[in-house]
């Protein structure tokens, strides 16, 4: 029987997607070891342990809850301490959290505090007795690489999306966690939060993403891509990297080899190529629709469904009959 | 104002990969090396600092096989002072064993700024340079998209999935570089000659026994063939049913 330790990740107050993500790879892993228990650490602002006492939802026994008025915002360096003092005084098997901002922050520096071996962004866990195998897509997903983890614990960060947060019946008792360094004093400090657009899931968590490229033509073109995702109701605008590195967009919203890697059920390409750096952060997707004026381009190579045709006449057309079928619904 | 810049040799990332015999490593056959795209980056933001500062010095450090060699002479005919190879048979995918080796190597060096990439292609994980920074004990600022050095202190944007951030950080610290922050310049042709005559140190890398290994490597599992299911915006109404009735994502 072994015990487990997750970073239940927190915006604000608030948990999220990943937090139950990462909960339900512990429970498992911690089932299939003998039915340890499964401890899930959060950190937040005053009030965060309330909300995340529903982690007992997906599977944790124990909720951890460090609250600290500085911990609105990621206070890496105490959370970090924190957590490592915690996995000192007690036995894991593995600390698990999310391959996100974050976690790809605290990811390595627990392992260095620890003396922990890592494995980062995993698509795949599996224990059996002392041995810890997992899948990380490597070489931006164009490799799938078998990686066996010897050493406890194991720090590993798994990838947003590719495990399903599930639901079991279970209560969580939350205990409090004593930051071990003061959060308003440490290295480095955030002193603001830009938020991006509001009203709009972000490219991790959406189940549908409207991604443009240059076919779109022009930046003022790129509303196309917005009204659709709108008409959708639940996307998330990305971009190619040709489209970033004009400046129509973010950097934040490139998907790509180089930027964000997705996998949502629906992902519907306007104008995009689809040169092999944008497969390479897209090429998971369940379904992928296309749009694009070109049939010779790559990216109907991998659409499940590609419409030949002007951007400017069919994505408006199909925004229209999604709206519709919405609201048939 | 001195800076190192911890660089790695990756494969060219518009290669079809094939899998070695092996089974456990990519065929390197035909396969073409370079700098890493965001070790670029990392060493163009140590050459901007440097020349803004009007002096300092900057060092790459890379660990690996004698190959590594050329893409420290690159560094250096971009504009890096000196260089220092770690030298080992092969970099393990054991990102913290790595970070023993550079912290190792680091911890003497009085550097300012130590940068690295966000993470290298070829493993695609991100652990070395933060790592690092913990083992120097030094502020670490992961994946900056924007960084400003002025007054002894530095400050850097994060972005977050959908936010981003901005944070303040005193120095020495080590800083991994993300895309969009620098266009790495090309070597000009007097700096490829100077490179020649920069130093490149070689010493022994203090790796320690891996802990994570690699058990095998597989391509992932090819799409079905994509399908023009039509032309223009006659084609909506078509893609709607197929999204509703095949995809069920409607």
């Amino acid at each position: 029987m072994a015990n487990f330790l997750v970073f239940a990740e927190t915006r604000g107050a608030d948990l999220r997607k990943v937090a139950g993500e990462a909960v339900s790879v512990a429970r498992r892993l911690a089932d299939a070891s003998g039915g340890g228990e499964v401890h899930a650490v959060v950190a937040g602002p005053p009030g965060v342990a309330q909300k995340a006492e529903t982690l007992g939802r997906f599977g944790a026994d124990v909720v951890l809850a460090i609250e600290h008025p500085a911990l609105a915002t990621f206070a890496r360096e105490a959370v970090a301490a924190t957590i490592a003092q915690r996995a000192k005084s007690a036995t894991y098997r593995a600390i698990v959290l999310g391959f996100t901002a974050q976690g790809r922050d605290l990811g390595p520096r627990l392992a260095a505090k620890l003396d922990a071996p890592i494995v980062s962004d995993v698509t795949d866990v599996q224990i059996a007795g002392d041995s810890l195998t997992v899948k990380h897509p490597a070489y931006a997903n164009k490799v799938v690489v078998t990686l066996s983890i010897t050493g406890t614990p194991a720090i590993v960060s798994v990838r947003p999306s590719a495990f399903a947060a599930t639901e079991v019946a279970r209560a969580a008792r939350v205990e409090p966690l004593a930051p071990a360094v003061d959060p308003a004093s440490t290295r480095v400090k955030v002193v603001q939060v830009i938020e991006g657009a509001k009203g709009r899931p972000d490219l991790a968590d959406a189940p549908v993403i409207v991604a443009g490229g240059r076919g779109l033509k022009a930046p003022e073109n790129f509303k196309l891509v917005e009204d659709l995702a709108d008409a959708f109701g639940n996307a998330a605008v990305g971009a190619t990297r040709a489209v970033t590195d004009e400046g129509w967009r973010p950097h934040a919203d490139q998907i790509g080899q180089t930027g964000r890697q997705v996998s949502p059920q629906l992902y519907v390409a306007v104008g995009i190529s689809g040169a092999i750096q944008h497969l390479a952060g897209m090429r998971t997707s369940k379904t992928i629709v296309a749009i694009n004026k070109d049939k010779e381009a790559p990216i109907f190579k991998v659409a499940d469904y590609g419409i030949v045709g002007d951007v400017l006449e069919v994505v408006p057309a199909l925004t229209q009959a999604v709206r519709e079928a919405k609201k048939g619904h | 104002m001195k800076i190192a810049v911890c660089i790695k040799r990756t494969p060219d990332s518009e290669t079809r990969f094939r899998i070695g015999a092996s089974g456990s490593s990519i065929d390197e056959g035909g396969v073409k090396f370079d700098m890493d795209d965001f070790a670029s980056y990392a060493v163009e933001v140590a050459l901007q600092l440097k020349e803004k500062a009007g002096s300092g010095e900057v060092v790459a450090i890379a660990l690996g096989p004698d190959n590594v060699q050329e893409t420290l002479r690159k560094a250096m005919s971009m504009g890096v002072d000196r260089a220092v190879q770690l030298k080992a048979d092969a970099v393990p995918f054991d990102g913290l064993a790595v970070a023993k080796a550079l912290a190792a190597e680091l911890k003497s060096g009085a550097f300012d700024l130590i940068f690295f990439g966000k993470h290298a292609f070829d493993t695609s994980e991100g652990v070395v340079g933060t790592a690092t920074a913990e083992l120097l004990d030094l502020p670490c600022v992961t994946a900056a998209s924007k960084l400003d050095i002025a007054n002894g202190k530095g400050t850097a944007r994060r972005e977050l999935e959908g936010a981003a951030e901005m944070v303040e950080f005193s120095l020495p610290a080590v800083v991994t570089i993300d895309e969009g922050i620098a266009r790495p310049r090309y070597p000009s042709l007097k700096g490829i000659m100077s490179a020649k005559k920069k130093p490149l140190e070689t010493k022994p890398a203090q790796l320690g026994t891996p802990r994570v290994s690699v058990k095998g490597m597989a391509l992932p599992p090819d799409r079905p063939p994509g399908r023009i299911i039509g032309e223009g915006s006659a084609a909506v109404t078509e893609l709607v049913k197929l999204l509703q009735t095949e995809a069920k994502v409607l």
